[in-house]
């Protein structure tokens, strides 16, 4: 069942477009991330979404209920915002009640939902503090627990995390998918770090100008994506990118190396011939003993070695073209070193030149 | 610079200690200095020249027994609550009437802070005319067939300093509106939208949420419209020279009268004491709030 | 550029339920003359009205003829425009014994203003900057007292300075108030360019010096092509306020030498003879547009300028 649906949404702010005729579905307790980089429209979305912008055209439905001209307190949503946002003259009670007294809620009902909140959240000692007096990630728990407290359907996050440092923006992570898996809410997520919408969605919708790219799985997106953009946005380290030539057999010729593609499927059945560009992630390349198994393996010398702990990514050149591969951190490569590395082609993207669309 | 004899500690540094000299001097000579001074002779019978003879508290005495005084102390008293409270009230309401996303809102802007550029003489000698009883206000009103129509504060004793208070507002206002704009711009995009979001209607969420948030913004400007309400001469001056009689007497221009017109330095010094103190009474709790919870 | 199987399958979903509900779409309908703006409108414009009247009533009085003033109602326009209270304003108003007009007053003025705008922002940027970049064993104290001092009422402090000046042989004379205006001016621009100073980056400032560049050298050359703009917020905000100076015009300087807002006030209030309330107001306007020039002008900077004099302390 629909929980939130956009449809044909635009917003212009004078000339200039931030969304175009945006469509978007999001079924009953789906996580959704809108993912892209700043400027791609995935806030401004979430805030249509949420009735804080008003959309030049098109229209939004939150539980098949057309809400387009609705205040953002009658969509049935709650929303986390990136600074927080907490109320800082009143207590982290003051902050989760005062919506509700507005509201009219009943006094007892209003005591029912603080601890039910506090309960799920953690938050029952704080509740006398002022925001001033808690720690980041304190803040950002009361500030999704006052979207709690409504008791809504659709939960709305507007980049939650990014104000907190690494050690416990991975914390909250795992609370908030923890949080989704109990309440099994509708959850739209927008966020710039891949690894967060890697980790938390069902879906991922990468933006870019206004536009979604591509919506789908996590792992589709990863290993499938439909242009350039997107497979360079995800991943890290990132995917390599090798220009060359499609030719007939099918295959991609590097220089004077041809990289058989009898294993990649190509989307549409018209296989071109032409300059393209051929995608391949650093974890999908292999080395030594394995490369000789692969449907494509080349002889390369090390150029560079940059260990990162629990992995090694090396670099190296395939023709003139660099290239990076990772390898386990205990492999002992060094400069100079001459290698095997291969890769399955199935494994690879391989992208128009010019427009960048997958092929 | 030699490593073998290190330069002594008072030379280093030099070029900054000697741009600071104009500073010292100032601090030293002219701040702590002179006010040390002049406390120190409002303790004597000083008359037309300085002279240490000192007479313990007789001049504050004599100060708290003249009517003038007791006069010019009630005024500023009525002219400085009004005004903080007027200036405050109106300036928030102008700043947050600008706030909404308005068209022309930098025409507005302009058009409440002109009159700050202006010089107290000049909104004084303006008001002075507006508040004509023959041609002014007044005048128009009782053309307009109201004959009874009274309106002539700049002649009437009893209200004329609510008469200077009107141009105090009329100059002064906009400032506060730029000082509180300032302090509604500096709020948080998202608290907006966070209590949009709860339903919360505007105005609850001006008086909730928003003025707590801008306690600093409006300590600030309490202070800053304090210690000018102390100062406030010019606008007397320009306005009503401070009559009708002695109506309109404040203490800046009682000091300045009987430091400069009945040659009685001691009174002059006495009242400009009371001024400091006055001064110091806003200031010194609020630097000990403000600088004090900092460290 | 999306990928087509997802989206056909999620805008086809999609379909069936938008074509149950239909309803509103696009943005929310505005109402040009709805009750809320009528009300913010209506207030900030009957607002707008009242600070504007004053300088309304300035113009059309200072155009009219005194017969046709006294006929009654100041905020009619002028039946017959005439320039001559301007004239007689600038040329040939009387105070006391001088018979020249304002134009005495705008010269002193001018003569005041200038030097005492160059003197103390020379003398505050350079302080700003040693406060900022090399500060040496008790100059926060100085700072300190500069601050409060900014507190303190003129009135405590004019008359040590009287003396001062009295004793250097300046009481009296344009130099001694451009001395005025540069100590009383001290405070707030020292704060202004420290605070300036200090927001540069701290890296400009050591490169500079591993580069062999002195005291002077870094100011002159790195720091003073930085800050165009804090300059001019200084010289906005020093001649306004300078130029608007009444107290200190009237105690340290003589009749001959007296700035323009004391002239202007001696024209207006004086007792003797016949109110001329046109060549008053016209002399009232010719002393405010120098301030309402730059205010004019300036726009944004003039604000910035006054919230930057508003953070004092």
């Amino acid at each position: 069942m629909t929980s939130v649906l956009v449809r044909d949404v635009s917003l212009n702010f004078g000339t200039v477009e931030v969304l175009k005729a945006l469509n978007l579905d999001v079924p009953e307790g789906e996580f959704l991330v809108l993912l892209g980089p700043s400027g791609c429209g995935k806030s401004t979305l979430l805030n249509c979404i949420a009735g804080l912008l008003d959309v030049s055209a098109g229209q939004i439905f939150i539980k098949n209920k057309n809400v387009t001209w609705e205040e953002p307190k009658d969509r049935g949503i709650g929303m986390v915002f990136q600074s927080y946002a907490l109320y800082p003259q009143m207590t982290v009670k003051g902050n989760l009640s005062f919506g509700l007294k507005n509201a009219g809620v009943a006094k007892d009902e209003i005591e029912k939902r603080i601890a039910r909140t506090s309960e799920i959240l953690q938050i029952g000692p704080l509740l006398e503090r002022k925001p001033s007096q808690l720690s980041g990630g304190q803040r950002q728990r009361v500030a999704i627990g006052r979207a709690l407290v409504r008791d809504v359907d659709v939960f709305l996050f507007d980049e939650p995390l990014s104000n907190l440092d690494a050690k416990l923006r991975s914390e909250l992570r795992v609370e908030i998918k923890r949080l989704h898996q109990r309440l099994a809410n509708t959850m739209i997520y927008v966020t710039h770090d891949q690894i967060e919408a890697m980790t938390l969605a069902d879906r991922i919708a990468v933006m870019k100008g206004g536009v979604i790219q591509q919506l789908d799985a996590p792992q589709a997106i990863y290993n499938r994506p439909v242009n350039r953009f997107v497979a360079g946005f995800l991943g890290s380290p990132a995917m390599n990118f090798l220009d060359g030539e499609l030719a007939a057999g099918p295959s991609f010729k590097i220089g004077a190396t041809a990289v058989p593609l009898a294993r990649y499927t190509f989307d549409g059945s018209a296989s071109r011939i032409g300059p393209a560009v051929l995608g391949i992630r650093p974890e999908h390349i292999a080395f030594g003993d394995a490369a000789k198994a692969s449907p494509f393996s080349q002889q390369v010398e090390v150029e560079l070695v940059e260990p990162m702990g629990s992995d090694t990514l090396v670099w190296t050149r395939l023709g003139s073209q660099n290239l990076s591969f990772r390898v386990e951190a205990e492999k002992p490569l060094t400069v100079g070193d001459k290698v095997l590395i291969g890769f399955d082609p199935a494994r690879a993207s391989i992208f128009d030149s010019t427009a960048g669309n997958r092929i | 610079m030699s490593a073998a004899t290190r330069p002594s500690k008072l030379f280093k540094n030099l070029n900054a200690k000697i741009a600071s000299i104009p500073m010292i001097l100032t601090a030293l000579c002219v701040f702590v200095g002179g006010t040390t001074w002049t406390v120190v002779y409002s303790f004597t019978d000083s008359k037309l020249l300085p002279r240490l003879r000192f007479v313990g508290i007789e001049q504050y005495e004599r100060l708290w027994a003249s009517q003038r005084w007791i006069v010019s102390i009630e005024n500023l008293a009525i002219y400085g609550i009004l005004s903080l409270v007027f200036s405050l009230v109106i300036g928030f309401l102008l700043a947050a009437l600008l706030d909404q996303k308005i068209r022309f809102e930098d025409t507005f802007r302009t058009i409440f802070l002109y009159p700050f550029a202006l010089s107290f003489i000049v909104t004084g000698l303006v008001w002075q005319w507006i508040l004509n009883p023959q041609f002014g206000v007044q005048g128009i009103v009782r053309g307009l067939g109201w004959e009874s129509f009274s309106f002539d504060p700049l002649y009437n004793a009893d209200i004329v300093i609510y008469g200077i208070m009107i141009a105090g507002l009329w100059q002064g206002t906009g400032l506060v509106m730029c000082l509180m704009l300032a302090g509604l711009r500096g709020i948080d995009e998202d608290i907006w939208k966070a209590a949009r979001v709860d339903g919360i209607p505007m105005w609850k969420t001006y008086l909730f949420i928003v003025i707590p948030m801008m306690r600093p913004v409006f300590i600030t400007t309490l202070v800053i419209i304090a210690s000018g309400i102390v100062k406030l001469y010019d606008l007397v001056v320009a306005q009503t020279g401070g009559g009708p009689g002695n109506a309109s007497e404040v203490p800046a221009k009682y000091v300045y009268e009987f430091m400069f017109r009945a040659q009685n330095l001691g009174q002059g010094f006495a009242a400009s004491t009371m001024m400091l103190l006055t001064v110091a009474i806003i200031v010194v709790p609020w630097a000990y709030l403000e600088f004090g919870r900092r460290r | 550029m999306s990928n087509p199987a997802t989206l056909a399958a999620t805008v086809a979903g999609a379909d069936a339920i938008a074509a149950e509900l239909g309803g509103p779409s696009g943005p929310r309908p505005r109402v040009t003359f709805s009750r809320r703006n009528i009300i913010l409108y209506g207030t900030l414009i009957f607002a707008a009205i009242y600070y504007l009247i004053p300088l309304y009533v300035m113009v059309v009085t200072s155009l009219k003829g005194m017969p046709e003033i006294r006929l009654g109602n100041i905020f009619s326009p002028p039946i017959e425009i005439t320039f001559e209270p301007w004239v007689k304003a600038w040329a040939t108003a009387c105070t006391g014994l001088n018979c020249d007009g304002l134009s005495r007053g705008f010269w002193n003025s001018v003569r005041i203003t200038v030097p005492s705008v160059v003197l103390s922002i020379a003398i505050a940027s350079v302080n700003g900057y040693a406060l900022a970049n090399w500060r040496f064993k008790g100059a926060d104290l100085f700072f300190t007292i500069l601050i409060f001092g900014a507190f303190i009422p003129y009135q405590v402090m004019i008359y040590p300075i009287v003396i001062m000046l009295r004793e250097i042989g300046l009481y009296g004379s344009l130099t001694g108030l451009v001395i005025v205006h540069s100590i009383f001016g001290m405070p707030i621009l020292t704060l202004l360019f420290r605070n300036y100073f200090s927001s540069l980056p701290e890296e400009l400032f050591k490169a500079a010096r591993v580069d062999g560049a002195g005291f002077w050298g870094i100011y002159l050359r790195i720091m003073l092509p930085m800050s165009l703009p804090i300059f001019v917020v200084a010289v906005i905000l020093q001649v306004t306020g300078i130029w608007n100076d009444f107290l200190f015009g009237v105690v340290y300087t003589r009749p001959d030498t007296y700035p323009m807002t004391v002239q202007l006030n001696n024209i207006v209030n004086s007792t003797q003879g016949v109110k001329e309330y046109n060549v008053n107001m016209a002399a009232t306007i010719i002393t405010g547009l120098v301030p309402l020039a730059i205010y004019f002008i300036s726009g944004k900077l003039f604000v910035r300028g006054i919230a930057a004099g508003a953070v004092k302390g």
